[in-house]
């Protein structure tokens, strides 16, 4: 199911053409699938069968044997249910946040800007510019900007948003706030992308039949701009459903936020427990491929992603 | 098969459609050819399994006059240039080029970027590495580290007797000290006018939220263990781990700490995120070089603790003598005195002291850097664990840290 809502519309291309074009076709796509299959399938095979592995019998600190131990997987999911939910809780909560900011900031560049060629780059150039500095860079400054003595902290507490002993840094707010201020750009591209091609004469007919602000924007604006919204919601849910920087206790986050990637990287690197780290990558990955089905079915796009 | 388009005129665009279609490859022989491969692939990822310990490889120092050295930041003398006094002195004097990497930031991330080609007996970059004991413990177990030849390094008879025969390496065969240094507690003295004594003050409410600890699992919960009266060095089991885990985990659960951390825990001193810490001794004397003195380090009333971060030639290494003839070097007090005087932390090295005192004799009365006996007796270094407890308590340690 979640392939075929991927798998492009093929019924309607002329049948004799591709069969023609097909061995050159192939040809030429041999270095495009060598790479797939260099980088992509050969790992792929090789975490699912670390997935499998089972611990060696009285083995040292990482020491695994090729098996096919299923419970890796029932293991994961008992332990870390929690860092799953976060994730994808707080992926959600920083997708939504995220078009909400994202949404009018790409009309008004995209559509209210439209007459002002230059002022529209320049704003374009300032939402990428961020992409300028390391992502950890940025990360790292906000925490610092974010810091328990810093004025904004107490400017919080002081408006009783933060009790007394509380603080920002740590607390599930901060690594949504970092989310949302990391994937912001990858929402507004795709929005601007399909607003900017809004036919203002459809805006002008909404009017002309008498429909209000609301009612145009919910009949016209919105419906025209699903592709930029879909696309958008994808390049801003998946990578931070996956996410460890925000979350990881050396930039925004505590024990208490920790997500899934948190806990990949924990087994991974210190534990050594290259099963359950690779179990729990393929939980992720199954997990983002049927979610995204599911919105893409949903949302009636499938031709377009 | 449809019939064949005409080639085009161009001569050169005619060669490489012929090449081409010479090439090309029926649907069946790709899939064929795909499966193939990626069976292929699927068994090279089972090889790996093995477990036989790597040989090590062939010396060729005499000829190859290089040495790659993987070490910590900020852990040798370095002058306003960002040159090596002490390593240029020793590219002098013996005409090997040292390429100094400052690589390692982490035991656990640097044993994960390097532990296949340690496992394969590659060569891992490095001739010679750093790590703290207790990796350099599994290397030894694993077999990953090669056995260092006494007669280059005459200047191990330096070495301070009581690192001389540690549990996990007797009479260092395959292992030298380079640097060590204490677990212990420090305050930020601006807040904190009165000080800390023991890790139990770090659990005082009214610091909520402020503490942080190290992610290192040996000196966090050494040091609470100390607290608990453990002797860490000696004979305890997983009854005194609990216990200690049982204290760190309602310490995290409660908020009470905030930050668990590697090195990065110096940030959140200076950005006084964290006003009391369990800390490690020599980087306050940084810190509070670097960012005027407000912090404090004290070892505990109960006891800190004593780690090593330690010279081993991984298996891999072409170049082991010239490892050990820069160890040998090293294990000149008056060298070792020149590195300890910029790092800051404890040199394994006999005899350095007394170097230090001519140089500069209130460095010398420093306890973190020279101690004496009697400091050396408050601190205890952390015994080593069996595989077993390895896997178990660090996956415990890790649980709290994920919450």
């Amino acid at each position: 199911m979640a392939i075929a809502a991927f798998a492009p519309t093929t019924a309607g291309a002329p049948q004799g053409e591709t069969k023609r074009g097909g061995r050159t076709a192939l040809f030429l796509l041999i270095p495009c699938i060598a790479y797939l299959a260099l980088f992509f399938l050969a790992p792929l095979i090789s975490l699912v069968l670390t997935s499998f592995q089972a611990p060696r019998l009285y083995g040292d600190i990482g020491q695994y044997d090729y098996a096919f131990r299923w419970e890796n997987y029932a293991d994961v999911i008992g332990e870390y249910w929690p860092q799953i939910l976060r994730s994808f809780g707080c992926a959600l909560a920083a997708t939504v946040i995220a078009l909400i900011i994202s949404y009018p900031l790409a009309y008004f560049i995209g559509v209210t800007m439209r007459r002002y060629s230059l002022a529209q780059s320049l704003l374009l150039v300032l939402v990428v510019a961020p992409f300028f500095i390391s992502f950890l860079l940025r990360t790292l400054a906000w925490k610092q900007i974010l810091s328990n003595e810093s004025p904004i902290v107490h400017a919080l507490q002081a408006v009783s948003l933060l009790g007394p002993g509380e603080y920002f840094i740590g607390s599930p707010a901060a690594v949504i706030f970092g989310l949302v201020y990391n994937f912001v750009p990858f929402m507004t591209l795709p929005l601007y992308a399909s607003l900017e091609r809004l036919d203002s004469r459809l805006l002008e007919a909404g009017s002309d039949l008498y429909a209000n602000a609301f009612t145009t924007f919910r009949t016209v604006t919105l419906p025209l701009s699903i592709p930029g919204i879909v696309s958008g919601t994808l390049l801003t849910f998946i990578p931070a459903a996956g996410d460890y920087i925000n979350a990881s206790r050396d930039f925004l986050g505590s024990p208490d936020t920790s997500m899934l990637g948190n806990a990949v990287e924990a087994n991974f690197l210190v534990l050594q427990n290259f099963p359950a780290a690779a179990a729990l990558s393929i939980i992720l990955m199954g997990a983002i491929l049927i979610l995204v089905a599911v919105y893409v079915r949903r949302s009636g796009t499938d031709e377009l992603v | 098969m449809s019939p064949r388009r005409e080639l085009p005129t161009d001569p050169m665009v005619r060669e490489i459609v012929r090449q081409a279609r010479a090439w090309q490859v029926g649907r069946r022989g790709f899939l064929a050819g795909a499966g193939a491969s990626a069976a292929a692939l699927a068994l090279a990822a089972c090889s790996t399994g093995t477990s036989a310990p790597p040989t090590a490889a062939k010396d060729n120092s005499a000829s190859d006059k290089t040495l790659n050295w993987a070490n910590w930041p900020a852990y040798i003398d370095e002058d306003d240039d960002g040159n090596y006094p002490t390593l240029d002195a020793f590219e002098q004097q013996t005409g090997i080029s040292v390429n100094y990497l400052v690589d390692v930031d982490d035991n656990n991330t640097y044993y994960a970027k390097v532990r296949d080609q340690l496992a394969l007996g590659q060569d891992i970059g490095a001739d010679t590495v750093c790590l703290t004991e207790w990796m350099v413990a599994r290397l030894i177990r694993f077999g990953y580290v090669q056995d260092l030849d006494e007669a280059n390094i005459p200047n191990k008879k330096n070495l301070t007797a009581t690192l001389a025969d540690p549990d996990f390496d007797p009479g260092r065969a395959k292992s030298l000290p380079w640097q060590g240094g204490f677990g212990g507690i420090c305050w930020n003295k601006e807040a904190l006018p009165d000080g800390i004594r023991t890790v139990s003050d770090l659990w005082n409410p009214e610091l909520k939220g402020r503490v942080g600890v190290l992610s290192e699992m040996r000196d966090t919960l050494g040091l609470i263990m100390l607290e608990n009266g453990v002797d860490i060095t000696g004979d305890w089991g997983s009854d005194e781990f609990q216990a200690a885990m049982d204290t760190f985990s309602e310490q995290v659960a409660s908020g009470q700490i905030a930050a668990v951390k590697g090195n990065s825990y110096l940030e959140d001193l200076a950005s006084e995120n964290t006003l009391a810490a369990i800390c490690w001794s020599g980087d306050i004397t940084v810190l509070n070089a670097e960012s005027g003195d407000k912090w404090e380090f004290m070892v505990p009333e109960a006891g800190g603790t004593f780690w090593n971060d330690t010279f081993v030639v991984p298996v891999g290494s072409t170049r082991k003598t010239n490892a050990e003839t820069l160890m040998n070097y090293y294990y000149e007090p008056e060298v070792a005195a020149q590195v300890a005087a910029w790092v800051n932390y404890v040199t394994p090295v006999a005899g350095a002291k007394e170097a230090a005192e001519a140089i500069d004799p209130e460095l010398a009365a420093n306890q973190l850097i020279f101690p004496d006996d009697d400091t050396l007796s408050t601190v205890h270094p952390f015994r080593s664990l069996t595989a077993q407890e390895e896997t178990e308590f660090q996956a415990e340690f890790q649980k709290v840290l994920l919450g």
